[in-house]
């Protein structure tokens, strides 16, 4: 194809992908706010604007130049090479944040995203997809990770552990005498249409991750890469459909999406590596993994509401062990060794970083809001505007 | 004058209301509440996790009617409000002191 008409084609190719990225923004806030009870929907859905606007900024000024060191592209626009890289960065905060819903305050989590969004993540970018501060060192990575399993879902994932170790649970979760209080979901259409608009965006997250698709090759590859990603979202909610069921004769619409972002999360890694059935075992072992994390993670008193550490860090770390599992290739540097190297050293770094981040902002501003502001609601202590106020509050 | 208050299944409502009217008794306030007797709560499941339900969602009715109504109005509503299985609640009848109707100033029997 003529040099000028592929420069065009994947141009437009990657800033269709941004937008579809972009729909996992409403994605995130509608999956949270119908996950959290009534008194914390305004909150949580501030803080995912929150996370877009800043994060985003934080990635132009700063963030980019660390991650690839300068603009600029030889196969596509610049800006629109730009704006498919920062499509990514808000998801990798949102994970962070949604874990730690109704107890966090809005200000001192806004000012860990700008860290995370211009140095942490874009230092795991580097090291991962960009120029690479680690090449010839014995850390260099030869991990491959198509569009994030462990660069975004489990970088995002470890921030959030880290998170919740200094936030702590919602206020009476953990009962003193054992067990745990279940926190129901407030709205679960809402939680639907958010997990849905998630699905979607992930085909601009995987099939955009390609790189390129004007030619055939590169057209074939995006069309595997989004059909593999779609068929582990399927596998991932039949899955844990059928494991709900059999553990406890119910089937809960919150487990069964889970399940299928757990799925979509666990084929990230390498979509295009595989053939068109292998996903379906991925994405069902990723949704199954979902079943079991949410109360293991209960077990260990991690209070996360929306299951963010079940879907985003364990699946992060799964899907990118599958690519070693069953697209190793050692004359192409896959191997399983690599891949697991890649987890590790990523869980290190973005573990430790964001530990001693959120722990000094916490020593100035404290994270979590106080035992009043938490049973009134943080809707009207943070934001002052209720997100229902014309239906009774439900405590 | 007897004030009647009942305590049904919300699905009940239009069977009770339409019970009443067809005797003739017109007039009624409802609220959305929530209460368990005998029935106690049941159990849901969320997210792996199962959890008790103690208070269900109920109808309360609440009328007034002269003295020669009480028995009757008892009656339909314990007849329309009935499925035979527990949780069909309960009706609670006691004296009224004294009542105004706001637009005219009618007062007690006038005013029912």
């Amino acid at each position: 194809m003529e040099a000028q008409t592929a420069y065009v084609i994947d141009t437009f190719f990657a800033l269709f992908a941004f937008v579809l990225i972009i729909f996992m923004v409403p994605g995130f806030a509608m999956l949270e706010a119908g996950l959290v009870r009534t008194k914390n929907v305004t909150a949580v859905l501030m803080m995912n604007t929150m996370i877009y606007a800043i994060a985003s900024m934080a990635f132009l000024l700063v963030g980019y130049s660390i991650a690839f060191g300068s603009f600029g592209s030889d196969s596509m626009s610049q800006w629109a090479a730009f704006l498919f890289q920062m499509a990514f960065v808000g998801k990798v905060i949102n994970i962070m944040s949604g874990g730690v819903s109704e107890r966090a305050k809005i200000i001192p989590l806004t000012i860990f995203a700008v860290v995370m969004s211009a140095v942490i993540y874009p230092l795991v970018v580097n090291v991962s997809w960009g120029s690479d501060i680690l090449a010839d060192t014995f850390l260099d990575l030869s991990m491959y990770d198509l569009a994030g399993s462990t660069v975004i879902h489990s970088t995002g994932g470890w921030a959030l552990l880290a998170a919740i170790l200094i936030i702590g649970a919602r206020k009476g979760r953990y009962p003193k005498n054992g067990g745990v209080r279940v926190i129901p979901a407030s709205n679960i259409p809402l939680v639907t249409l958010g997990g849905f608009l998630l699905w979607i965006g992930w085909f601009g997250f995987n099939g955009g991750s390609v790189g390129s698709i004007a030619s055939k090759e590169n057209a074939d590859a995006v069309a595997l890469t989004i059909l593999n990603t779609n068929t582990a979202g399927l596998a991932g909610a039949i899955v844990s459909g059928i494991l709900m069921y059999i553990t406890y004769k119910k089937l809960d619409i919150t487990m069964v999406l889970n399940g299928a972002l757990g799925g979509l999360v666990a084929i990230t890694a390498g979509p295009d590596l595989y053939n068109i059935y292998q996903p379906i075992l991925i994405g069902g072992i990723g949704g199954a993994l979902v079943v079991f994390a949410v109360p293991m993670f209960d077990k260990l008193k991690l209070d996360d509401p929306v299951g963010a550490l079940s879907v985003h860090l364990v699946n992060g770390i799964w899907g990118t062990l599958a690519v070693g599992i069953f697209a190793s290739s050692p004359s192409d540097g896959i191997t399983f060794t690599g891949q697991l190297k890649g987890v590790v050293v990523v869980a290190v770094f973005a573990f430790i970083s964001s530990y001693i981040v959120l722990f000094t902002i916490n020593k100035l501003i404290p994270l979590k809001v106080t035992n009043d502001e938490e049973l009134e609601g943080l809707d009207v202590n943070e934001c002052g505007v209720e997100a229902y106020p014309e239906f009774k509050r439900a405590f | 004058m007897k004030r009647i208050e009942a305590v049904i299944k919300p699905f009940k409502l239009e069977d009770v209301k339409d019970a009443l009217t067809e005797a003739g008794i017109t007039g009624m306030t409802v609220s959305d509440v929530k209460g368990y007797g005998r029935q106690q709560g049941h159990s849901e499941l969320y997210r792996g996790a199962e959890y008790v339900v103690d208070f269900l969602p109920k109808i309360k009715l609440d009328l007034v009617v002269s003295e020669e109504d009480v028995d009757k109005t008892v009656e339909i509503i314990a007849n329309a409000a009935k499925t035979g299985k527990i949780g069909d609640g309960k009706i609670f009848v006691s004296p009224i002191e004294r009542i105004v109707r706001i637009r005219t100033g009618e007062e007690d029997e006038e005013a029912i």
